[in-house]
């Protein structure tokens, strides 16, 4: 456990000092940080003092190991190999001779959250500062010790070099006299010109990568204790529904069955869900009982809620006023009805679910007071917060390991799994182990929220722009605090007024509309993005092509020529139209966009989206069938995420990565919600794309540029769907408004 | 509960379970080897793919009384050392992201290898559909079984 008078200290000093600097981290505060829990990871045999350890982060051994604590979730997302990278690159150190260790939720690393694609953003800087300062102390021993100015000494391949008398001493043998010397301001070390690294923008394969393909025990699911006990949670099939009785005493006495009980939970959709829990000595024993399991639930309001309704309830408030105004220039009505051209359509999109295939678990161990948590989660944080709020234990008491986890895409930034496990085992004498079914990771995710848009847009004689009308019509939950109950919009269901082409056009009207419903929303991966790009873009196709104008042209017209398009009132995010014309210049270069003639069922589209930070235009090829069969041929992107790639092989897969689950997104999944239930189950019900849908073709193009390193979860998603659909367009001729994709007839003749 | 006793990666490792047990949930709780991963429960994912007698099978559709004296491969036991050639392979190219299906995509790989030693893109998506891979890899698989098709034929070529 950590000692929680530290911990706690750390943690208060190190909210302030956050605040101070603007939510980024904080140096000052890791090379004084001793980053406790990277101790309980790694066990050093090596006896105090053995060891340099100039931060939380860095520890060097006399055997010249290098052991780099990696803070952030790891969810497939590379963090784990490309922030110690860059740890490396600056200590010059030998990647040969670096151990990786997954750090403990801990004050001493600041935030460690996998979220929003800001782990390489946030971290990026401060953690060549972090190995720029390790490497200065090492040189500074060195020179002590050879009695020769600092200036004359060089780090390379884990040692420090004086070359004028070929001396040489590895990192291992200066520990000692490294560990003895104060650590000097992050701020004052020189951190190396980027046309010197030697690992950084190279391909560096994941750390993980061998204990991935020998089946080592990594993820969350394979957490094992001694004594340990499994558990199952049935929670109402209507979100936020009671337990009235279950057949309790009938499941404790079945085979292997430990303890069955109820837990009542809160109100809070998002939250710890009321339910049945069985602990048993094994999980098929806790599933098998459950197979026997009768819940007599209190359904509660949301019981009758249907997807059919919200259809019709979306139907109705689109032909109403918006209940919000999110932006007003100009006067869109009169505009179209002086337009050259108008086109109305309607684009929707239906509730999914995140379907990681490691499904959501957690083990927990209380005792004493204590609670000791192992969990694949995004959010430690949220985990331990929601844990003190709902049970009241204290944030002192909680310790949670980081588990790498089988899959994130936004589901395990909430912690209802986390808080589950914990409400067992505090009623639980031994370790447990909450794995969730298939069935409860579809039905019970925190769902990306549908959507309908009600747009009308307008060009003028020469084929301009003139007129764009949105009225988004989106979902909300209810949320009580303290007594009050009012209504948040999920996730990605609040538009910003200045999402593209917000700003761009004079006369613009973006309203909003929100349908209550009892379906828990959550952050699903680049959050309002992955459909308001594909809407956008799909009816600003329509629009070019109303106009009889190429859709390349149609879209750098639109983006115009000045660099910088401000965001509106203090907190807009300004835009940097440079940055998109150049990628988008550049894929359309790279795919030949507009020299090749296809024949019909054969087309090319294209998209362009900004979001997470990164400025990325893709375009796609594709053939359909007269059968109706989408064959995705090619794709090109081109990407604008800074002045380096950490790790180039890292960087191509997130990109591959995220055109095929964009492909797939667009494909295939929806959910039906029916008497307030969801109905799908399982991957029969619920399919995901499969190796033969996925293209053969990705070409990754990276653009330099001096701007700050940005990561890329999630930014190279949201063109995708767009791109496809508009290249469908050219293809056969038809539209795209609703996803999925299988509700669109695509067969021709 | 019933004794069974079962040949896993060429050990003898007797269990004590209900008959109805999945092989999944007797290699992960039971005999702590957890490289074979639970996703579906219904055959759908392939995250728990096992070779029985060499042939690729969902373990979380395989009730453990009906594996008998049938030989058992898992990930842990594809090669000794792990350097079996799609484990090479898949190092090579880095092909996990997350990682979870991989040992289920590897167990499908291998048993393809085997029948087909240098199968085309059409072979391999065929093979390979019924193995899901949520962070989307399957661009780096189908390379990945290529390359561990070459290293494997210069390793025959170099045992001649």
């Amino acid at each position: 456990m950590n000692a929680p008078d530290l911990a706690s200290a750390g943690r208060r000093d190190f909210l302030r000092r956050s605040a101070l600097a603007g939510g980024g981290l904080v140096l000052g505060f890791y090379l004084n940080g001793t980053g406790n829990a990277a101790e309980q990871v790694a066990k050093p045999a090596a006896a105090p003092g053995a060891e340099f350890k100039p931060n939380a982060f860095i520890r060097i051994g006399r055997d010249g190991i290098v052991t780099l604590v990696s803070k952030q979730p790891e969810i497939g997302q590379g963090i784990k190999t490309s922030l110690p990278a860059v740890i490396a690159e600056e200590l010059e150190v030998s990647w040969k001779d670096v151990r990786i260790v997954q750090g403990d939720l801990d004050p001493a690393y600041g935030r460690q959250s996998a979220g929003g694609s800001t782990s390489t953003p946030t971290n990026y800087e401060d953690f060549r500062r972090l190995g720029a300062t390790a490497k200065a102390m090492l040189v500074e021993a060195a020179a002590r010790t050879w009695k020769v100015p600092p200036g004359e000494c060089e780090a390379a391949d884990s040692a420090v070099h004086h070359r004028p008398s070929k001396r040489r001493l590895g990192y291992g043998q200066l520990v000692d006299a490294a560990a003895a010397l104060p650590v000097p301001d992050a701020r004052s070390v020189r951190v190396k010109d980027p046309k010197d690294f030697k690992l950084l923008g190279k391909r560096i394969g994941g750390v993980d990568n061998h204990a991935v393909v020998t089946g080592q025990p990594l993820f969350g699911v394979d957490t094992r204790l001694p004594g340990m006990l499994y558990a199952v949670y049935e929670k109402s099939p209507v979100f936020g529904g009671k337990v009235r009785r279950a057949n309790l005493e009938a499941i404790k006495a079945l085979p292997g069955v430990k303890d069955a009980f109820v837990i009542e939970g809160t109100a809070d959709l998002r939250g710890l869900l009321p339910g049945v829990a069985i602990v048993a000595e094994s999980t098929w024993a806790a599933w098998s009982a459950r197979k026997q399991l009768q819940v007599e639930w209190d359904e509660g309001r949301f019981a009758d809620q249907s997807w059919a309704g919200f259809v019709a309830e979306a139907q109705r408030l689109g032909k109403q006023p918006g209940t919000t105004t999110l932006r007003k220039d100009g006067d869109v009505n009169a505009a179209l009805a002086g337009a050259a051209r108008t086109v109305e359509a309607a684009y929707s999109y239906p509730f999914i679910s995140h379907a990681s295939i490691e499904p959501q678990n957690c083990t927990a161990w209380f005792r004493d007071g204590r609670l000791e948590l192992w969990a694949p989660t995004q959010n430690p944080a949220a985990g331990q917060e929601l844990v003190t709020a709902t049970l009241g234990i204290p944030k002192e008491q909680i310790l949670l390991h980081i588990t790498r986890s089988g899959g994130g895409f936004g589901r395990r930034l909430s912690a209802d799994y986390i808080v589950e496990a914990a409400a067992i085992a505090r009623k639980v004498a031994a370790p447990v182990k909450l794995t969730w079914t298939r069935e409860d990771d579809l039905r019970h995710d925190h769902f990306r929220a549908a959507g309908f848009h009600f747009l009308r847009g307008g060009t003028d004689a020469q084929g301009r722009l003139i007129a764009w009308h949105n009225h988004f019509v989106t979902f909300a939950n209810p949320v009580s605090r303290d007594g009050k109950t009012t209504l948040q919009p999920g996730s990605g269901g609040s538009l910003s007024g200045d999402e593209f082409p917000g700003r761009w056009v004079d006369n613009c009207l973006l309203e909003q509309s929100a349908i209550e419903c009892g379906v828990p929303m959550g952050p699903w991966r680049a959050p309002g993005s992955n459909v308001f790009a594909w809407v956008f873009h799909s009816f600003i196709d329509e629009l070019a092509h109303a106009a009889g104008r190429d859709p390349l042209e149609f879209r750098l017209e639109i983006l115009g020529d000045k660099a910088i398009m401000p965001g509106t009132g203090e907190r807009g995010t300004p835009y940097d139209v440079s940055r998109m014309r150049r990628v988008l210049l550049d894929v359309a270069e790279k795919s030949g966009w507009g020299k090749r003639n296809f024949p019909k069922g054969q087309g090319q589209g294209i998209a362009f989206h900004f979001s997470h930070r990164g400025y990325i235009a893709e375009v796609a090829e594709v053939t359909v069938g007269k059968d109706g069969s989408l064959k995705l041929d090619r794709v090109v992107v081109s990407t604008d995420i800074g002045a380096q790639i950490v790790n180039l092989s890292g960087a191509e897969n997130q990109v591959e990565g995220s055109i095929v689950d964009g492909l797939g997104t667009l494909m295939f999944p929806e959910l039906n919600i029916e008497r307030g239930r969801i109905v799908q189950g399982n991957f029969n019900e619920y399919p995901l794309i499969r190796i033969p849908d996925a293209p053969t073709r990705v070409e990754v193009h990276f653009v330099k540029t001096d701007y700050p390193v940005t990561g890329l979860g999630e930014p190279a998603f949201p063109p995708l769907a767009p791109a496809v659909c508009n290249a469908i367009f050219a293809a056969i001729g038809k539209r795209v408004r609703q996803l999925p994709l299988s509700r669109t007839d695509l067969r021709w003749s | 509960m019933s004794k069974y006793s079962l040949s896993i990666n060429g050990h003898s490792r007797a269990v004590d379970v209900a008959p109805d047990t999945p092989l999944l949930w007797v290699l992960r709780d039971s005999l702590e080897l957890a490289g074979t991963k639970f996703g579906c429960g219904a055959g759908h994912c392939g995250a728990c793919t096992v070779h029985l007698n060499g042939v690729p099978t969902r373990a979380c559709m395989t009730p453990v009384s009906t594996v008998g004296r049938k030989q058992v491969t898992t990930i842990e036991g594809l090669d000794a050392k792990g350097e079996h050639p799609l484990q090479r392979a898949w190092k090579e190219l880095d092909v996990p992201q997350c990682g979870y299906c991989q040992a289920g995509q590897i167990m499908t790989a291998a048993a393809l290898l085997k029948e087909n030693p240098r199968p085309s893109d059409e072979e391999i998506d065929g093979a390979m559909a019924g193995n899901l891979c949520r962070c989307g890899t399957y661009l780096r698989i189908r390379k990945g079984i290529h390359r561990a098709a070459e290293l494997a034929a210069a390793d025959k070529k170099g045992r001649k």
